[in-house]
């Protein structure tokens, strides 16, 4: 019995537990994506007999004798099916690994299921684009363009990945065939804090196919952090690739290394440990009281921990002016303490990576990664290689969100192939993702403001824990990070900081979308708001009167590095969106009240640094081709945040070409001298401005090849210098460069009116307004989706999201079942605006766009809730059994 | 998921053929739905060729097997039955190959096909390893999250809703943390012509509890009969807090008892 595939006959049986995306994978079918291998995500979906099905929980053995349609057999004769058509239309997706799963779905859809997309689509989901462009996808809503000559920057110009995204074709990290491919499983920790006395192989060994058991015994002594940053130094050298201590439930034991998975998990099952159970402390709240197990005790100072005696990584007690002089001129003081959880970064595609030794013996790892070149550094540290023998590269990446800023598996693969001498490939399952990953770090902040009747903010005082989890990666970099940018987008005269990240025995926090700048967002802008009510001044005319204006100093309480200043200012207009949307009268809201329903508006705003202090660095180079085309090399990684179309449209304008003619090569170690990544709001402000420069440099020579000088711009057309042919003037390359400094800033602002049925807590937005400056907006529909995205995630941290640790230090929410992920039918449609500013920094007048969105999303929330009920929430989330309980014990 | 440890399928399966290691497959969306390291050999019911739904003059005898989508293009003429269908926080493309029998015997709070063969007074027929059958209301199948009343070797071969329940009134309750999330709250009430009346909670608690009255509750008479069903009963999970579920029960139940009552009046 055969299966037939897109039309073709295949003999091979599958294996008798396999499910069907496996076995189409394994018969070529990359664009088939695993994203929860569980039938809550969709991603996965294709039509057996014609009907759509999640492959992953499709025994593979029933479709035998069937007809299988995946992506790459959708459409007919070689064009685009129309729904294809309709995402590469509408750009329906960002990092595009659910693309393939909503195309099948969509495809599969009757009249009647697309008239209720919400309920249709609960079984897809999309982690980057908030489903608006989705929506417009499907229900056939053109926005695309191919823009003219010179006229790329600021267009709706696609993707340049569109295409393959759209068929299935893209590549993501294990969309590759290896033979020879190893498979490694970890076993994982049991408890929150160990010693490990010793770990018995010898049944492992036994397993046909094992080929390998590492341990501590077998990794270097080295310690390391997980998080990249440019500077080294900025996070604690905690972590060893195996250690013999254990400090968090889920932390790496050993690694089991096999020529499947099966025998590498069997493998793993029959691992012996014997552990010495250490005390443990869960509770960030505990953990700097005397006597509290300490978490790194044999580690100090020299390791870039600030008081491991007491669990702290890093602190911040600064001031500026006197707080309490300021709380005495206050007319209103408001105090309160907010809690924020840890939330993961579901990206759709998992860690991972796939490492080889290439014919010259060089090590190459192709990961999901955000850093190729810090992590190049980081493996080639621990393990001892010149830079030189070592290759990283990524693939088209499946959604970052920050938690690809770190080396998770790229360590512990590259031991396993330089152990083995043969390909190895890691892929983290979705309950790895949550016991074993990292989260946004939970925050306990106590904020006090004083204000007088006129509304002059006279003290800010914030109390701020930050909770990194048993590894301090990013611990004191998001703790400094979140307490500037917050403050410093208000002028007070009087501003205390008290902040400590400390260490627990729970799985380790990381970067994500806005490192810091969200948790105490929501704290500040709900104390204000509140400030804002105690003297009866609507909260957009507080703002008004208490933020900085073109020319200020941003300053903090701390020592910060003097580059960050306000490049262009847009806040103001921004603030005018708000106070626009408030007031608009309930009954022109997109969608009335429910009768009987509590009705409340609400507004936050939120500032952001474009790129990270003390040094982002960028190389790209610009190549004519000899046929005249170009070539764009650059080190960012592409996940979604669409700086590569970006990058693609300052080239062809600077150049006077289109942006079709421009060939990317990217996010590869060997195409650059260095990138120091795609975080930190970079892609556009530091890698962009790189780009300007080679394509800048580039101009200049092939007008001096034709004699010109580099102002002679107009005798540079897509296929000609001066009457010259581009085609055989090649090859010819220029190269730029960007150290990241100096930086400018970024405004946000977010209004809601919500509504809230006291009878069950449920909330419903009825209005959601979101106003940005960007600066130049480079391209209005990839920012737009930015945006959305941004706001959607943030709505997922506000309403739904948690992950739970219980008393032993073990996650229990490890499956999107358990952790639920905005779906169709939980985001609502935000209207955005732009504010109209050009920067004095960035390049061509544009500055950062990508994290800040999500920021200030919760406190507006918030607000608005406080607003509607008549009660402050203070701990996230905002579900509508917490809702309820406060309505209900508020009397 | 990959089932790394199964080695084998039985294809069709048959009663007598289970022993320790062996899962019975429906569908198998729950199955590979988590890892199952201990399991090493599927017995495949879905291949036995079962009619998905026999209409029989007492009522609709629903496979085991018989999937949702084939549950809802079959029977969903009757409203209780869609409802219930879209009560799944698994989407129509699960429906396609998750099956009624596999619902229930995951037996998780918020199964919907519980919630519908319960409060429709089914019977669930099961098969033992010896192929002899024993019937056993729906409301005791389910004995708490995640377990029933089968016996090792024993599988659901279907569930019998009689005629009276499928054709009375009913009104429908669910709540959720999200629109269409995972149900906290799944309430179903149902008016009999004869005048019985029965209040069906589930997903609030760890196991469905039909509240049964000779007619139609007053207020008071539903709150009391509400009171019986114990504090400790309410699932404490991510989906809802204990407090909440148990005043959402309280007051869908209130909601219903009025609905119910309303339908009765002559238009």
């Amino acid at each position: 019995m055969t299966i037939e595939i897109n039309g073709t006959p295949h003999d091979r049986t599958p294996r008798p537990g396999q499910c069907l995306r496996t076995y189409l994978r394994e018969e070529g079918c990359f664009g088939v994506k695993k994203g929860c291998d569980a039938g809550d995500c969709g991603a996965c979906t294709v039509h057996v007999d014609g009907t759509p099905v999640h492959s992953c929980v499709y025994p593979a053995f029933r479709a035998a004798g069937r007809r299988v349609t995946t992506i790459e057999g959708l459409a007919s004769g070689g064009g685009l099916h129309p729904v294809q058509q309709g995402f590469l239309d509408a750009q329906g997706f960002q990092c595009g690994f659910c693309t393939a799963g909503m195309i099948m779905t969509a495809a599969a859809l009757t009249d009647a299921q697309r008239d209720d997309l919400p309920r249709s689509f609960k079984g897809n989901l999309c982690r980057c684009t908030g489903y608006r462009a989705i929506t417009d996808a499907i229900e056939g809503r053109p926005a695309a363009v191919c823009p003219r000559a010179g006229s790329a920057v600021g267009a709706n110009l696609g993707a340049p990945a569109g295409p393959a995204v759209v068929t299935g074709t893209a590549r993501y990290t294990f969309d590759l065939d290896v033979p020879g491919l190893l498979h490694l499983k970890v076993l994982r920790s049991p408890h929150a804090h160990a010693r490990i006395l010793s770990i018995d192989a010898s049944e492992a060994l036994a397993v046909p196919g094992v080929e390998a058991i590492l341990t501590h015994k077998d990794a270097p002594e080295r310690l390391f952090s997980t998080a990249q940053h440019e500077n080294e130094a900025e996070d604690p050298y905690d972590t060893r690739v195996l250690d013999d201590v254990v400090r968090f439930a889920g932390q790496r034991v050993a690694a089991v290394v096999a020529t499947s998975e099966a025998a590498a998990e069997e493998g793993v099952r029959r691992l012996r440990v014997e552990y010495d159970v250490l005390p443990a402390v869960i509770d960030p709240e505990r953990a700097m009281e005397p006597g509290a197990p300490l978490v790194h005790g044999d580690k100090g100072v020299a390791q870039g921990i600030v008081r491991a005696d007491a669990n702290v990584v890093g602190e911040l007690h600064a001031a500026i002016g006197d707080v309490d002089l300021g709380f005495a001129q206050a007319d209103a003081v408001y105090e309160a303490t907010f809690r924020t959880p840890r939330v993961q970064h579901a990206s759709l595609e998992t860690h991972g990576a796939v490492g080889w030794l290439d014919d010259d013996d060089r090590l190459v790892i192709r990961s999901s990664t955000q850093t190729p070149f810090l992590t190049r550094r980081a493996v080639s540290r621990l393990f001892g290689l010149s830079a030189d023998r070592v290759r990283v590269v990524a693939g088209r990446v499946g959604g970052g969100f920050g938690g690809k800023q770190e080396m998770l598996v790229e360590d512990l693969v590259a031991l396993a192939v330089l152990r083995t001498g043969r390909p190895v490939k890691w892929e983290y399952t979705r309950a790895e993702q949550f016991t074993a990953a990292t989260t946004r770090h939970p925050f306990v902040m106590t904020v006090k403001a004083g204000t007088r009747t006129d509304g002059t903010l006279t003290a800010l005082q914030l109390t701020v824990l930050v909770d990194t989890g048993a590894y301090g990666n990013h611990g004191a970099s998001v703790m400094h990070h979140g307490c500037h940018e917050t403050v410093a987008v208000y002028r007070c005269a009087n501003i205390r900081t008290d902040a400590h990240t400390v260490y627990t025995n729970t799985v380790p926090s990381g970067a994500f979308r806005g490192y810091g700048l969200g948790q105490v967002t929501f704290a500040v802008e709900q104390v204000l708001d509140e400030l804002a009510r105690m003297i009866g001044m609507d909260a957009v005319t507080f703002r008004e009167l208490n933020v900085v204006r073109p020319g200020d100093d941003l300053t903090a309480p701390g020592s910060h590095v003097p580059d960050l200043g306000i490049g262009s200012y847009g806040l103001d207009q921004c603030l005018d969106r708000m106070r626009a949307a408030a007031s608009s009268p309930a009954s022109s809201a997109a969608s009335s009240p429910p009768e009987g329903w509590l009705v409340g508006d609400g507004m936050a705003i939120a500032m952001i640094a474009a790129g990270p202090p003390g040094g982002h660095f960028a190389d790209a180079s610009v190549t004519l081709l000899p046929d005249g085309r170009y070539e764009l090399a650059v080190g960012t990684a592409e996940f979604g945040n669409g700086s590569t179309t970006v990058h693609a449209q300052i080239v062809a304008d600077e150049l006077h070409t289109t942006p079709d003619r421009i060939v990317i090569r990217q996010s590869d170690t060997d195409v650059v001298r260095h990138d120091t990544g795609a975080f930190a709001s970079t892609g556009v402000v530091v890698a962009g401005e790189a780009v300007l420069r080679a394509a800048r440099a580039l101009r200049a020579r092939i007008l001096a090849a034709a004699e010109r000088s580099p102002s002679e711009v107009h005798y540079l057309t897509a296929e000609t210098v001066d009457g010259i042919s581009l085609t055989g003037l090649g090859p010819m390359t220029e190269r730029g460069h960007f150290d990241g400094t100096p930086r400018s800033v970024s405004f946000n602002a977010q209004w809601f009116r919500v509504a809230v049925d006291p009878g069950t807590g449920e909330l419903r937005i009825l209005r959601s307004v979101h106003s940005a400056d960007a600066g130049t907006v480079m391209n209005p529909l990839q920012l737009r989706g930015q945006i959305e995205g941004g706001v959607a995630q943030a709505i997922g941290a506000t309403l739904a999201e948690h992950v739970d640790v219980d008393a032993g230090g073990h996650v229990t929410t490890a499956a999107f079942r358990q952790y639920h992920l905005p779906t169709f039918a939980d985001v609502p449609f935000t209207e955005v605006h732009f504010a109209d500013t050009t920067d004095a920094i960035g390049p061509l007048g544009a500055k950062s766009m990508s994290e800040s969105p999500y920021n200030p999303v919760s406190p507006a929330l918030g607000n608005a809730i406080r607003d509607a009920i008549g009660v402050r929430l203070t701990d996230l989330p905002y579900t509508a059994d917490r809702i309820w309980q406060a309505l209900h014990h508020s009397g | 998921m990959d089932l790394h440890t199964v080695t084998e399928v039985i294809s069709p399966a048959e009663p007598g053929q289970w022993r320790p290691g062996d899962a019975w497959l429906g569908g198998g969306t729950a199955l590979l739905g988590e890892p199952r390291p201990h399991i090493t050999r599927l017995l495949d019911l879905a291949a036995a060729g079962w009619p998905p739904l026999t209409v029989r003059d007492d009522g609709v005898e629903i496979a085991a097997t018989c999937t949702i989508a084939e549950l809802a293009s079959g029977l969903g003429r009757y409203g209780i039955v869609l409802q219930c269908c879209h009560a799944f926080l698994a989407s129509f493309k699960i429906w396609n190959v998750a099956t009624v029998g596999g619902n229930l015997c995951a037996a998780l709070p918020a199964g919907p096909m519980i919630s519908l063969s319960v409060a429709l007074d089914g019977t669930c027929v099961l098969v033992g390893p010896d192929g002899g059958e024993r019937r056993v209301p729906a409301a005791e199948f389910v004995t708490g999250e995640g377990t029933t009343v089968l016996r090792d070797g024993e599988f659901l071969r279907a569930v019998h809703l009689p005629s009276a329940a499928l054709g009375s009134r009913t009104a429908y309750r669910r709540g959720s943390l999200h629109r269409h999330g995972r149900s906290a709250v799944l309430l179903i009430g149902r008016a009999e012509p004869a005048g019985g009346f029965s209040l069906t909670v589930t997903a609030a608690t760890r196991r469905p509890h039909v509240l049964r009255f000779p007619e139609a509750p007053s207020a008071a008479g539903l709150d009391a009969a509400l009171d019986t069903i114990p504090a400790s009963q309410y699932v404490d999970d991510v989906h809802g807090r204990p407090v909440w579920r148990r005043h959402l029960t309280r007051h869908y139940a209130t909601q219903i008892r009025t609905d119910l009552l309303a339908g009765r009046r002559p238009t």
